[in-house]
């Protein structure tokens, strides 16, 4: 009897992590049912939005060590791929909108790939800068040109949902961001191309010697990354019902992913997932409670600050190196920290 | 007896630095070839040269009669050519066996990888048999950052070999290692070698060189000086010269 409870615990325990995922998916899942606050799940869409643009900017950057802070070009790529449509397809306001939703993420792709043939070519600190530099051509491009609109922005098909359901729709949509990128991000953590990632990260010329191609491994790694914030800023666009070139290539958009992404843990799979939870939901309650638009930046710069300084890897490292050590200093093994592996599936 | 590799009249200069000039060098299939030479006489240029690094100024690279003169570096690896560097390159962040598995794709074309697993059932027996070869099986789940400079050195050595090349370059393989493991660096290379592999070997460890070349080439200020068998070379004047600063032209005239 006590033979079958112990196996029956330790095959339990085996399964415990897609336990864990199960149970986030159903929380994820049944929150705009128990919480219909409209204000609430509006939080909660643009929470689902930046979990979903941080993971699958964590899949090329946090990977690749290649630090994009250009990653808006891609989300207003997206959010003007959905508005430009809508309007010259003449598409009435309602649900076959969010077909667009992955056209966004197409055309960001597809844009994606002469930026990374130019921003690709260099390393490190360099490549840094030339994705901002790429960010700025980008909104300078969308305030100058006609066809966007210029500073008043464009105006998309209003959708007359009542107010009490209008949320919904747009939070499973999300929701679908945030899992196919996730997915995505665990799949090619698994792959081979994944690790050729993680090579180029650790010494890209060493991985070129051992046959990694790796300027093609590094562009198709941008491209595909540009496919969720695509959908990201596409599904930002018909939510909100008119887009400014301020608000979707936003340097503030650039920054935050990344800090997300390196908040919960650079190169891990749950890091991103967690930073955004934390960061974007933080910040959007605290604009709702205080009405004050930058109270977050205070708090943040503050929280940064102690990350940076005692969690130099991320919370997600920080807690896993910790949770090792209580297990070794437990079973009286003198492995402290030896199993510490940065850019493991967590 | 073949050619297998073959460098002629290769020139390269950085800036104003004339690094190589005119160097020819050929290793023979299934030998154990050895590359010396003062400090900055070019060694490594070369290296990097044949390998895809460094593009020369003029000259050719030749393997198994195929040009690679201007090959990329992932290019000449799949040809065949396998290298690895004097100051040992690994990958720290991965752990050892999936250092090893980076380098296993060798004929795989570069989307092949984006729909495969990280590694094959072959490919981890495989990778763990080089392991087990160079005598760090044990370590092979540890983050490779964690590794000594000895092991790094052997981890190197591994990953290169998986990859099963035709021709292996070594820079520097005894540098800074200690005398037990030179030797077991040599045993290592004398075994590969009789079992087909070519090597092609830059050192400053004499008795290394001397020991396991069958074939060794004096470099001096980026052009070939010599070459011939180990004795050969130890006997020829102009590399003593070369070596020890030795006799300038001033100085034969006035001993003349």
């Amino acid at each position: 009897m006590s033979g079958l409870m112990s196996r029956l615990i330790s095959g339990l325990r085996s399964h415990v992590k897609q336990l864990w995922w199960l149970v986030a998916l159903a929380i994820f899942i049944a929150y705009p049912l128990i919480e219909t606050n409209p204000a609430y799940t509006t939080i909660g869409i643009f929470t689902l939005i930046f979990m979903g643009c941080a993971t699958s900017w964590n899949m090329f950057s946090g990977y690749s060590g290649y630090v994009n802070l250009g990653s808006a070009v891609f989300y207003g790529t997206g959010a003007y791929t959905m508005a430009l449509l809508a309007n010259h397809l003449h598409m009435a306001g309602n649900g076959d909108l969010f077909w667009l939703v992955p056209l966004g993420g197409l055309v960001a792709m597809i844009v994606a790939i002469p930026v990374g043939l130019i921003a690709l070519r260099v390393r490190r600190h360099t490549f840094v800068v030339i994705t901002i530099a790429i960010f700025f051509v980008f909104q300078l491009s969308a305030i100058n040109f006609s066809f966007t609109g210029g500073t008043s922005g464009l105006q998309l098909p209003f959708i007359p949902w009542l107010i009490t359901d209008y949320n919904l729709p747009f939070y499973y949509v999300g929701l679908g961001i945030v899992i196919f990128a996730a997915l995505l991000s665990a799949a090619v953590r698994r792959s081979r191309f994944g690790l050729q990632l993680l090579a180029i990260r650790d010494d890209e010329d060493r991985a070129a010697g051992l046959g990694v191609k790796v300027f093609a491994v590094k562009l198709t790694g941008f491209a595909m990354s540009a496919f969720a914030v695509g959908m990201g800023g596409a599904l930002y666009a018909m939510f909100i019902g008119q887009i400014y070139p301020q608000f979707v290539f936003d340097p503030i958009f650039d920054i935050s992913i990344a800090l997300m992404a390196i908040f919960g843990g650079l190169g891990t799979f749950v890091g991103p997932l967690l930073g955004a939870l934390v960061l974007e939901s933080t910040q959007q309650l605290l604009t709702l409670k205080y009405s004050n638009g930058s109270l977050y930046l205070v708090i943040f710069g503050a929280v940064f600050l102690v990350v940076i300084l005692f969690m130099p890897n991320g919370v997600i490292i920080a807690v896993r190196d910790g949770w090792a050590r209580r297990t070794a200093r437990r079973e009286g093994s003198v492995t402290v920290g030896a199993a510490v592996k940065p850019g493991a599936t967590l | 007896m073949t050619n297998l590799l073959k460098v002629e009249g290769v020139t390269k200069s950085f800036g104003g630095l004339q690094a190589l000039s005119g160097c020819s060098l050929s290793v023979e299939k299934g030998s154990i070839a050895g590359l010396i030479g003062p400090n900055g006489s070019g060694k490594t240029t070369l290296f990097n040269v044949i390998t895809g690094y460094v593009k020369p100024d003029g000259g050719t690279v030749t393997f198994e009669g195929r040009d690679i003169t201007a090959a990329r570096p992932s290019r000449v690896f799949t040809l065949g050519v396998g290298r690895t560097f004097q100051i040992t390159r690994i990958f720290p962040r991965i752990s050892v066996i999936e250092n090893m598995l980076v380098a296993t794709q060798r004929e795989e074309s570069w989307l092949r990888g984006l729909t495969r697993s990280k590694s094959s059932s072959q490919e981890l027996a495989a990778a763990m048999e080089w392991l087990d070869f160079v005598g760090i099986a044990r370590l092979a789940s540890l983050q490779a950052g964690a590794l000594s400079f000895g092991q790094r050195k052997l981890l190197e050595l591994a990953y290169v070999l998986v990859a099963n090349p035709d021709v292996i370059l070594l820079d520097e393989p005894a540098g800074g290692v200690n005398l037990t493991l030179i030797n077991e660096i040599a045993d290592k290379i004398r075994s590969l070698n009789k079992d087909g592999k070519t090597f092609l070997i830059v050192e400053h460890n004499m008795e290394f060189v001397m020991e396991i070349c069958d074939a060794v080439t004096v470099m001096h200020q980026g052009v070939n000086l010599v070459s011939g068998t180990p004795e050969e070379v130890r006997n020829n004047p102009d590399v003593l010269d070369a070596y020890l600063g030795g006799t300038d032209d001033d100085d034969v005239d006035v001993a003349s």
